[in-house]
Order: structure tokens, then sequence, then C-alpha cells
């Protein structure tokens, strides 16, 4: 459901909202009775009920990133744990940022477990977060692509969408493991951000352990 | 590509907060939410002594001002308005509207208060009398404390705005002290029709 105390203009539509609801209870009371103000109440509340429900029911609308003054610019953001110095998706932003001028961003989220996150006790996850972020700025770095970043929160998907509105992107690229060992997978962090972001999305798996091999 | 700007400390981890909704308004936000459990006290009082107690509303031989609550209740929707416009003539560059909206809202706020110190004063019964009496004045008295705390706030923008404050792209003062004020006219809008109407 929508905060309806986001901003003063929904705060100010939430007032008319109260104001015609409790308007229609106490004019029936008066007009006819506290029976006639008790079924407008039930009628009233069953509405705004079934209302809430059907908006939950329709999901969220998805979220797009705001406008930008620099549209020559392609922008492409990077959400990446620790799969960033993966050659598949050096190679994809690569191709994405090749022969115009671009601006990427990597985004590593301070994964943690749900109960230091509920005692808010992430500072070692950011702490942790930030050496991953740069470990994978070098190693971007190494290869030629110029990338800034930033540590996100630890819902990926929340971390996208801080990223969205503050940078702007004009795409995506969410870097995983391959299935079977992507944590982000089986979460739906993946289909997750294509059905809530109105930006493209592409999904890189690195598989790490098999560029080791090679290496070997 | 641009040339890129990585700069973080190691230590302390730099502060993080969501997008979705600024700090200062989360702030204020919990703050409602915690004025919002306080009336919820005050209103579960009020149905205990009404509802459970089966007492008669308003206690015999008293009666309540209705019409000039009423006319409170009008007053205090029209602040609500006024500040709504004062907010959207700043967002649109325009401080004339921006004080004259403020100023308004002070206006028909003090108004409020005054007609409720009045009404206090003939109303003919007290917190001492009874039951009926102390919830009465307790959920009016602590609604008309928060008018008296927006008006405050409202009087801190009122200042700002007439000094030069705030620009379409800068207008937090104006913006919280704003969803404070719809705040407190829902809570009225509630108080009036449960106490003074139902």
């Amino acid at each position: 459901m929508r905060n309806p105390l986001r901003s003063e203009a929904d705060a100010f539509r939430f007032v008319l909202l109260t104001l015609a609801y409790f308007g229609a209870i106490a004019i029936a009371s008066v007009l006819g009775g506290r029976w006639a103000g008790i079924g407008v109440f039930v009628i009233l509340t069953l509405a705004a009920l079934l209302l809430i429900l059907q908006g939950r029911r329709e999901g969220p609308q998805r979220t797009a990133p705001p406008p930008r003054a620099d549209t020559d610019e392609h922008r492409v953001l990077v959400i990446a744990n620790e799969t960033v110095g993966g050659r598949a998706l050096r190679e994809v932003i690569h191709e994405r940022t090749e022969g115009k001028p671009s601006r990427v961003r990597v985004v590593s989220p301070a994964l943690n477990s749900p109960l230091k996150h509920w005692v808010s006790d992430s500072d070692e996850a950011r702490a942790e977060a930030y050496r991953r972020l740069d470990a994978s700025l070098a190693a971007l770095r190494d290869d030629g692509i110029d990338a800034d970043g930033e540590v996100g929160d630890s819902e990926p998907l929340q971390a996208i969408e801080d990223a969205l509105r503050t940078f702007g992107p004009d795409e995506i690229v969410i870097s995983t493991h391959p299935e079977g060992r992507s944590n982000w997978l089986e979460r739906g962090v993946v289909s997750g951000a294509r059905e809530r972001f109105a930006v493209r999305i592409t999904h890189v798996v690195v598989d790490l352990e098999a560029e080791r091999e090679e290496v070997r | 590509m641009s040339a890129a700007a990585h700069a973080h400390a190691d230590h302390p981890p730099a502060a993080h907060h969501s997008s979705r909704v600024d700090p200062a308004t989360l702030g204020v936000l919990l703050f409602i939410a915690s004025e919002v459990m306080l009336f919820g006290s005050f209103f579960t009082a009020y149905f205990f002594i009404r509802v459970v107690n089966g007492e008669p509303w308003p206690l015999p031989p008293y009666k309540l001002p209705v019409f000039v609550a009423g006319v409170n209740t009008l007053i205090l929707v029209t602040s609500s308005f006024t500040v709504h416009w004062a907010l959207q003539s700043i967002k649109r560059g325009h401080r004339a509207g921006l004080q004259a909206g403020l100023v308004l809202t002070m206006a028909l706020g003090t108004t409020f208060l005054l007609t409720q110190i009045l009404e206090y004063h003939r109303v003919g019964f007290s917190p001492r009398s009874g039951s009926f009496g102390t919830i009465f004045f307790s959920l009016t008295g602590l609604h008309g404390a928060h008018v008296f705390v927006g008006l405050c706030l409202l009087a801190m923008a009122t200042t700002r705005a007439f000094r030069g404050h705030f620009t379409p792209q800068a207008h937090w003062g104006v913006e919280l002290p704003g969803i404070y004020w719809h705040f407190v006219d829902v809570m009225w809008i509630v108080v009036y029709t449960t106490i003074y109407i139902i």
C-alpha cells in the first residue's frame, strides 16, 4: 500500500479522503440515526479495504529512472555482489559502452543476515561490501573500464531502486553466479527486477569457478 | 566514458538511507505514527466509557456545542487548503503565495484554538464532571495541544518565508510542517465526528 503521508500533497489528499469518509458517516448518523451511521461506516470501510486489496493484487507500478538532462550519455548500472570480476560481465559492459559517451556505476549490496538486519547490525556487512566494491572497481579498471561505485541496501532490489533514482541508468546489468549456486537467482532478484523496473535489464551469468579452471 | 569519481572512507561505513523516502520525512512519519498511538490510547478510553460502560453521551443535562465545533471544523479544514496552497506556490516559485498561504493558515489555526478555549469556558462542565468530562477535555485538549505545536512549526516556516528562505527546489521547512498540519486536521475530523456527532 502506498504511504499516504509521503509528501504534503499525499497528506492533503488523505485529509480530503478522511473528510469524505467521516462526513458521510456523520451525515448518515444525523439523518438516519445511529444504525444508519454504523451501516455507512461498515460499507465505506469494506469498500476501502477492497480497494486496498485490489491495489495489492495489481502490484506496484514499475519504477522508471528520473528524466536526465544529458541524454547523450549512456548510463549502465551494474549490480553485482562478487561476480563483477567475471569475464562475461566485463565483455557485456564493454559491448554496452564502446564508441559512445557512457558512464558505469557498480552497486554492491551490503548483504546481511536477516537477524543482523533487524537489529541494525550492518556495519560489518557494509564494510565487507566496500571491500568487494573496491576489488570490483579495480578489476574493471584493469580491463580498461572506468566506473564508479557505491554500496547499496542489503536488499538487492531496493539497492537497484535506490540507484535507479539517484543515477538514472539507461539499462541495468545484473550479474549472478550460475543457477544452483546463485542465491540471488533463487530469491528471484532478476525476475523481480524485470517486474519492478521500467528499464532494460540484462542478466549476465558469471561462472567464476570455470574461469579459474581455465586459468589453471 | 566520463571520469569516475570513486571515493569513500573505509571506516566507519558511510550512513546509508533509502531513496524511497527522505530521512526528514521518515522522521516526521515516525513521529506521527507515535502520535497516532497516543491518540489511539485516548480513543480507547473514550470508547470504553461510552460503549463498554454504556454511559449516555453527552451525559445529561450537558449538551455539546456541535454547531460551534462544526464551524471550527470548517476553519481547520480550510487551513489545510491554505497550507497546501502555500506549498504549491513555492513549488512554482511564487513567494507571495507562500507567504499569504502560511499567514492565512496561522490565522485560521489561531482562530480554531481561540474558539476552542472559548468553548471550554462556555460548555458548562469541567474535567471533574465525571469520566464524561475527563475524556472530553482530554481528547479535545490533546488535539488542541497538537494544534499549538503545529502553529509553532508554522510560525517558524512563516518567519523563514518572510526572510526569503525556500525555493522551488528546497522547501522542506514548509513540506514537513504541512504534513504535520494535515495530520492535526485528520485527527480533528476523527475527534469531531466521534465526540460531537455520533
